[in-house]
C-alpha cells in the first residue's frame, strides 16, 4: 500500500519530464498534469479527513530554514514548513500588496508570478518557492515609489487608465495574472477558446482569448469589461 | 479669465486608485498593532436549542487564551440594528447555525484553529424551522393547534411586531384603503381577465474578495475600568458600529471610536454585519488588554454572515383585455433568518417597489418578513427591490402571454409618466418618460429583429435563443422620512495650504465615494480635482453624514458636499474678498488669508430636503424617496437544450439617472451589477442544510468570472433632477434590479416556458423540462395563466 502522503513521481522525474516537453513545447501539458495530481491528492486527503499535519492539528515545535528570492531580493527566513507562500509574505516578510480571498485556490486574488508563471500563492508552500524568482505587486513598478504613471509596469499604467478595478481588493493578483497571461500569449500558450476558435497557431489576445485565460481572477464588483480592456491594451504595448 | 473647469461630467483617475495598483492600500489584514493578539469565534453546530455544556479539553493550555462570553459584556448582550433582538453572544439559547457562542484570543493566529477543535458544546435541540413555508405552518399550527414548539424565540418571546414567526408586516393601498378596497371589487368583478402569479427569488451571497475583518483597542482609566474602545475595520457605515458598541459596553458615543479603512468589496454585506464582528473583537481587546484582530476567513463569513433576503412574492392583477391594469394585490414575503437586523426596512423597499413603474388604479400591497432558524439576512445591493421587481416584471410577461399581447403593449399600456402618481401616492413632477426608454432599450438591443429571427432559427436548433426585458425604477436614498431622520452633516475644511478637505462619514467600497465627491468640490470650488483631498472615515473626526448604502452618497451626500463649497466660496468672497471666476492661485491665497484672519475656515452643510416631503408612516403613503432613478434592461439568452445550460449572451442596460457624474464610474457601476444580477439569476444557488450553507466556499457557490460575462452595453439619459448635485441621482442599487427579471423574460421567450423560481440553475431547467413531458421545450401552449415551477395553491386576496 502506498503512503497517504505519497506525492507521486519524485521532482527529479517531473524536471526531466519537464525538460523533455519543454524541447517539444508541451511544457503547458504538463503543468496541467501536474495540477491535476496535486489536486489528486489533496482531495484525497479532504475525503479521509487526515488528523496530523496537513490541518494544524500539532503546532509546529521547529521552523525550518528557507530563502526566499522576492521581486529580486533574497530574504531568509524560518517558516512552519506548512506555511503557505502567502502567509510567508504577508506575515513573515510583511508584503502584505498580495492579497488572501480564499486561501484555497478559488478566487485568484493571492496570484504572483514564480519564475514569470502565474501561481496561487496560497496554494504554493513557501518552502517550494526556495530557488526561484517571485515576484510580487509590489515588485512590478519600474521604481519603489512611483510619482509618474510612466513608472508603473505598463499593465498597472493599463489598470489604472481603464479603471480595471472598484475596491481594489483584487487588482494585484489581477495584474499580475494579466503579466503572465500576456507572456503566455506572446510564447504562443493556448487556451480552451483557441480550440473553440480553431486559432492554435499562436492565437492573437482577442477579448475572448482575455476573457477565458483571466477566468482564475475572481471580480466581484464585476469591473471585468474594464480589466479586459486594460489587458488588450497592455497587450498591445499601450496604457491607453 | 480661466475656463471653468468642467469636472462633473468628466472621468479622472480614482482618487485611490495608485495605491490600488500598486499594492500599496492597506485593508484590514494588512496591519498590525503592536502586542496584537488574533481573535476567533466558537459558533453553534446546530439550528436551534438550549446550551446544555461548553466542555474545554485538556489538549489545550486554557491559560494562553482570552475566552469571552455572554456574561463577560459589560453592557446590554444585544447587536442593535433597528432592534435590540439580536444577541451579541447567545446565552444559554442559539436560533440558527453558526450563531457565535464564545470568542477566544490568542498571541499566534495559528493557535486559534486547534483550540477551536478543543471546544466541545453540547445542545438540548429544538426543531427549526428553514423556509418561509416550514414558518407559516408553524404560525399556523400556533392558531390552530396552540402548538408552539416551532415558533422560534424562546419566552419570553421578543416584541416582534409582525407577531408569532414574524418580524414587521406593511400593508400599503394606492389610495384610501376602503375606498381601494371597494375599487379593487369591482375591477375584479369587471375585469376581462385575472391573472395570477407567483415569483420566488433565493439568499444571495455579497462574496466580496475581501473577508470581514476589524482591529479594535481598548483603553482603561487609572482606576482599571474600561474607558473607551476604537475599532478599525472593513465596513460601509461607521457610526452603525458606533451605535452598537455604545450599548455593548455601555459607554458614551464620544468614548466609541470607530475608523473605516480601506474596505475590498462590501455591497451592503459590511452595513449591518461590521457591528457584530466589530463589538466581538473589542469585548476580546477588554477582557485580554491586547490590540485583537479578527479576520473570518472565507468559508465562516460564507456561512455566518448575511444574506440577501430570499422571497416569496404573490401577484393576482384584474386586467381588460388590451392590457391595462384595472386593479391588483401584491403579497410579498421575506425570509428575514433568526433575527430581524434590517428585515423591516429591506420589506420596506420590497413594498414599495412591488408595484413597478406602473399606474394602478387599485392596489394593494400586503408584505411581511418571516423568521427562521437561518442566519440572519441582511442588506444586499437593492435591499429588497430586487425581489419584489422580479416578481412584477415576470408578472407582466406573464398578463402579456395570457392576453395575446406582447410584453411591450403591456407595459406600454400601463407606464407611468410624469404629473402621474406612484402607487404610495407620490406625484412625478420630474420628467419621466418610460415610453421613449422603452423605444430607445429595444433599438439598441435590436429586440424586434431579433425576436422575429430567434423564432424562426429555435425551430431548427438544439440551441433556443431569446430577448426579453425588464422595466424598472430604484428610489433614491433613505426611505421616507428617512432622510430627515438621518439628519447628514458634511464638513469642508481648508488645511493649513489653502486647499480643501472633505469630512463625511460617507465610505469607499470601490463604488468611487472619494473620487465623485472630489469632482464634486472640485466643480464647485473650480479647483483642479487633484487639490481635494478626504479625511478618512474617523468617527471621531468626521461627521455624520449618514451611512453609505441606499444609493444616497452621489445624490444625498454630493448635494451636502456642493452645498457646503458654495459656502465656503460665498465666506471667502465675503471675508478676504475673493475675486469671482477665481483662479487656483487665488482660492489659496484667499483660503490663506482667511485663515490668518480667522484660525480655521470650515463650512459645514447640513440635510434639508429641497421641497417638502411628505411622508405617513403610518398608512405608508406619501413622497416615499427624494427622487427615482429609472430603466429598461434587454437581455439576450441561449438555452442549451442538451445540457440545460441557459447562458445571457448579450445585455442592454439603459438608465435615467439624472446627470452622468463620471462616465466611467457609473458605467462600471451598472457592468458590475449586472454581473451580480446575472449570478443572481443563473449561477448563485445557496444550499442549506438545517440551516446551514452547505456550499460555502466559491468552488460550489458560483459567481461569474470575466469568462461568464456576455457583453454588456451601457446606456444613460440624463434628466438632471433638484435633489442631486448638478442633477444627479442614485445608481449604485439600480443596475441589481433589473437582470433577473429581463433573462428569465428572455428565457421564456427562448424555451416557452415561464421559469419564475431564482436562481435558475441547468438542474432546474432540466428538472422543469422533465416534468412537463416536452423533451424540448415549447410548453406553456395550453394555460399560460397556470405556474407549473411552483406549488399549485391558493393566492388570498
Amino acid at each position: 500500500m502506498s503512503h497517504p502522503f505519497d506525492l507521486g513521481p519524485e521532482p527529479d522525474e517531473f524536471a526531466e519530464e519537464e525538460h523533455q516537453l519543454a524541447k517539444s513545447g508541451l511544457n503547458l501539458e504538463l503543468s496541467r498534469r501536474r495540477f491535476v495530481q496535486a489536486a489528486g491528492v489533496l482531495s484525497a486527503v479532504a475525503t479521509v479527513g487526515l488528523p496530523g499535519p496537513l490541518f494544524g492539528e500539532k503546532p509546529a515545535t521547529s521552523g525550518q530554514a528557507v530563502t526566499l528570492k522576492v521581486n529580486g531580493q533574497t530574504q531568509a527566513l524560518n517558516v512552519d514548513p506548512r506555511t503557505s507562500l502567502l502567509d510567508a509574505l504577508r506575515e513573515k516578510l510583511d508584503m502584505t500588496g498580495t492579497k488572501k480571498g480564499c486561501d484555497h485556490g478559488q478566487c485568484g486574488a493571492c496570484t504572483v508570478l514564480i519564475d514569470g508563471r502565474r501561481v496561487n500563492s496560497c496554494l504554493t508552500l513557501a518552502v517550494a518557492a526556495e530557488g526561484a524568482e517571485i515576484t510580487t505587486i509590489e515588485g512590478l513598478a519600474k521604481s519603489a515609489d512611483p510619482k509618474d504613471i510612466s513608472e508603473l509596469h505598463p499593465v498597472q499604467a493599463a489598470f489604472l487608465q481603464h479603471d480595471g478595478y472598484q475596491c481594489g481588493y483584487c487588482t494585484p493578483g489581477q495584474i499580475c495574472s494579466a503579466v503572465a497571461a500576456i507572456e503566455e500569449q506572446k510564447q504562443g500558450a493556448l487556451s480552451i477558446v483557441s480550440f473553440h476558435t480553431g486559432n492554435t497557431d499562436h492565437p492573437d489576445l482577442s477579448d475572448d482569448e482575455i476573457r477565458e485565460r483571466m477566468s482564475g481572477n475572481i471580480c466581484r464588483c464585476g469591473a471585468y469589461p474594464n480589466i479586459v480592456a486594460a489587458v488588450r491594451a497592455a497587450s498591445k504595448g499601450a496604457t491607453v | 479669465m480661466p475656463q471653468r473647469n468642467a469636472i462633473l461630467g468628466a472621468s479622472p483617475i480614482r482618487k485611490e486608485g495608485r495605491a490600488k495598483v500598486l499594492g500599496a492600500a492597506q485593508y484590514t489584514d494588512d496591519l498590525a498593532l503592536p502586542d496584537m493578539w488574533h481573535g476567533a469565534t466558537v459558533r453553534s453546530t446546530v439550528a436551534r436549542g438550549y446550551i446544555r455544556n461548553i466542555t474545554f479539553a485538556h489538549e489545550v493550555n486554557w491559560d494562553e487564551f482570552c475566552i469571552v462570553r455572554a456574561s463577560d459584556i459589560p453592557g446590554k448582550n444585544v447587536i442593535v440594528h433597528l432592534m435590540q433582538d439580536h444577541p451579541c453572544l447567545a446565552n444559554g439559547y442559539v436560533n440558527h447555525p453558526d450563531e457565535p457562542i464564545l470568542l477566544i484570543a490568542h498571541p499566534e493566529k495559528a493557535a486559534l484553529l486547534r483550540a477551536l477543535k478543543n471546544i466541545h458544546i453540547d445542545y438540548d435541540e429544538l426543531p427549526g424551522v428553514f423556509t418561509i413555508e416550514e414558518s407559516e405552518a408553524a404560525v399556523k399550527a400556533l392558531v390552530e393547534k396552540n402548538d408552539d414548539s416551532r415558533i422560534i424565540w424562546p419566552t419570553p418571546k421578543a416584541d416582534y411586531e409582525g407577531g408569532p414567526n414574524c418580524f414587521k408586516t406593511y400593508e400599503m393601498y394606492s389610495g384610501d384603503a376602503e375606498k381601494t378596497e371597494t375599487g379593487l371589487e369591482a375591477a375584479f368583478e369587471t375585469a376581462d381577465f385575472i391573472v395570477e402569479g407567483e415569483y420566488a427569488t433565493g439568499a444571495q451571497e455579497q462574496l466580496y474578495i475581501e473577508n470581514n475583518g476589524v482591529i479594535a483597542e481598548c483603553f482603561y482609566t487609572q482606576q482599571g475600568e474600561v474607558e473607551s474602545v476604537c475599532v478599525r475595520g472593513s465596513m460601509q457605515c461607521p457610526f452603525y458600529l458606533v451605535h452598537a458598541l455604545t450599548l455593548v459596553f455601555g459607554l458614551p458615543d464620544d468614548k466609541c471610536r470607530v475608523i473605516q479603512v480601506e474596505t475590498g468589496g462590501a455591497f451592503g454585506g459590511k452595513e449591518d454585519f461590521p457591528s457584530v464582528i466589530g463589538s466581538h473583537a473589542a469585548l476580546l481587546a477588554m477582557k485580554s488588554k491586547h490590540p485583537v484582530k479578527i479576520i473570518y476567513d472565507r468559508a465562516e463569513d460564507m456561512a455566518g454572515t448575511t444574506k440577501r433576503h430570499p422571497s416569496r412574492t404573490r401577484h393576482r392583477t384584474a386586467v381588460r383585455k388590451d392590457g391595462t391594469l384595472l386593479g391588483g394585490t401584491i403579497e410579498v414575503t421575506l425570509d428575514g433568518g433568526a433575527y430581524a437586523t434590517l428585515s423591516s426596512t429591506v420589506l420596506s423597499r420590497a413594498t414599495i417597489h412591488a408595484s413597478g413603474p406602473y399606474k394602478w388604479p387599485h392596489l394593494r400591497v400586503r408584505s411581511k418578513a418571516m423568521a427562521t432558524n437561518l442566519p440572519p439576512h441582511g442588506a444586499f445591493r437593492g435591499f429588497g427591490a430586487p425581489q419584489s421587481l422580479f416578481g412584477v416584471e415576470r408578472h407582466m410577461d406573464r398578463i402579456a402571454h395570457t392576453l395575446g399581447l406582447t410584453p411591450e403593449e403591456v407595459r406600454r399600456k400601463n407606464f407611468l409618466g410624469t404629473g402621474d402618481t406612484t402607487a404610495t401616492g407620490q406625484p412625478l413632477v420630474d420628467k419621466v418618460d418610460m415610453q421613449h426608454m422603452l423605444t430607445r432599450a429595444l433599438n439598441e438591443a435590436g429586440y424586434h429583429e431579433k425576436v422575429a429571427r430567434f423564432a424562426e432559427e429555435n425551430k431548427h436548433s438544439l440551441i433556443k435563443r431569446g430577448v426579453g426585458f425588464a422595466a424598472f425604477m430604484h428610489g433614491t436614498g433613505f426611505t421616507g422620512s428617512g432622510e430627515r431622520r438621518l439628519n447628514s452633516l458634511v464638513y469642508l475644511d481648508v488645511l493649513e495650504d489653502g486647499l480643501p478637505q472633505i469630512l463625511v462619514s460617507s465610505t469607499e467600497f470601490g463604488q468611487g465615494t472619494n473620487t465623485i465627491l472630489s469632482q464634486v468640490a472640485a466643480q464647485t470650488l473650480n479647483l483642479p480635482y487633484e487639490d481635494i483631498r478626504l479625511a478618512q472615515p474617523d468617527t471621531s473626526v468626521v461627521p455624520n453624514s449618514g451611512p453609505t448604502v441606499a444609493s444616497r452618497t452621489a445624490m444625498i451626500v454630493g448635494k451636502l458636499v456642493e452645498r457646503a463649497s458654495l459656502q465656503m466660496l460665498e465666506t471667502l468672497r465675503l471675508q478676504v474678498h475673493l475675486p469671482a471666476d477665481h483662479t487656483r492661485e487665488e482660492f489659496i491665497a484667499a483660503a490663506k488669508a482667511y485663515r490668518a484672519q480667522y484660525g480655521t475656515l470650515r463650512a459645514s452643510a447640513r440635510y434639508e430636503p429641497p421641497a417638502p416631503i411628505f411622508w405617513d408612516d403610518e398608512k405608508y403613503r406619501g413622497d416615499a424617496y427624494p427622487g427615482y432613478a429609472w430603466a429598461v434592461y434587454v437581455a439576450e439568452v441561449a438555452v442549451d437544450m442538451r445540457t440545460y445550460m441557459a447562458t445571457c449572451t448579450r445585455f442592454d442596460a439603459l438608465q435615467e439617472v439624472g446627470k452622468v457624474m463620471h462616465p466611467v464610474l457609473a458605467k462600471g457601476q451598472v457592468e458590475g451589477g449586472v454581473a451580480q444580477g446575472i449570478g443572481y439569476a443563473l449561477y448563485e444557488k445557496c444550499v442549506w442544510k438545517d440551516g446551514h450553507l452547505a456550499n460555502n466556499q466559491m468552488t460550489n457557490y458560483i459567481m461569474p468570472t470575466s469568462a461568464d460575462l456576455p457583453p454588456i452595453h451601457v446606456h444613460f439619459e440624463e434628466v438632471p433632477s433638484i435633489h442631486g448635485p448638478m442633477g444627479a441621482k442614485g445608481i449604485g442599487e439600480l443596475p441589481m434590479d433589473g437582470p433577473a427579471p429581463a433573462i428569465m423574460n428572455a428565457i421564456e421567450n427562448a424555451t416557452g416556458i415561464s421559469f419564475c423560481t431564482i436562481p435558475l440553475l441547468p438542474e432546474d431547467i432540466f428538472e422543469r423540462v422533465q416534468s412537463l413531458g416536452h423533451p424540448h421545450g415549447g410548453t406553456e401552449d395550453l394555460d399560460p395563466s397556470v405556474d407549473r415551477d411552483t406549488r399549485v395553491e391558493e393566492v388570498s386576496a
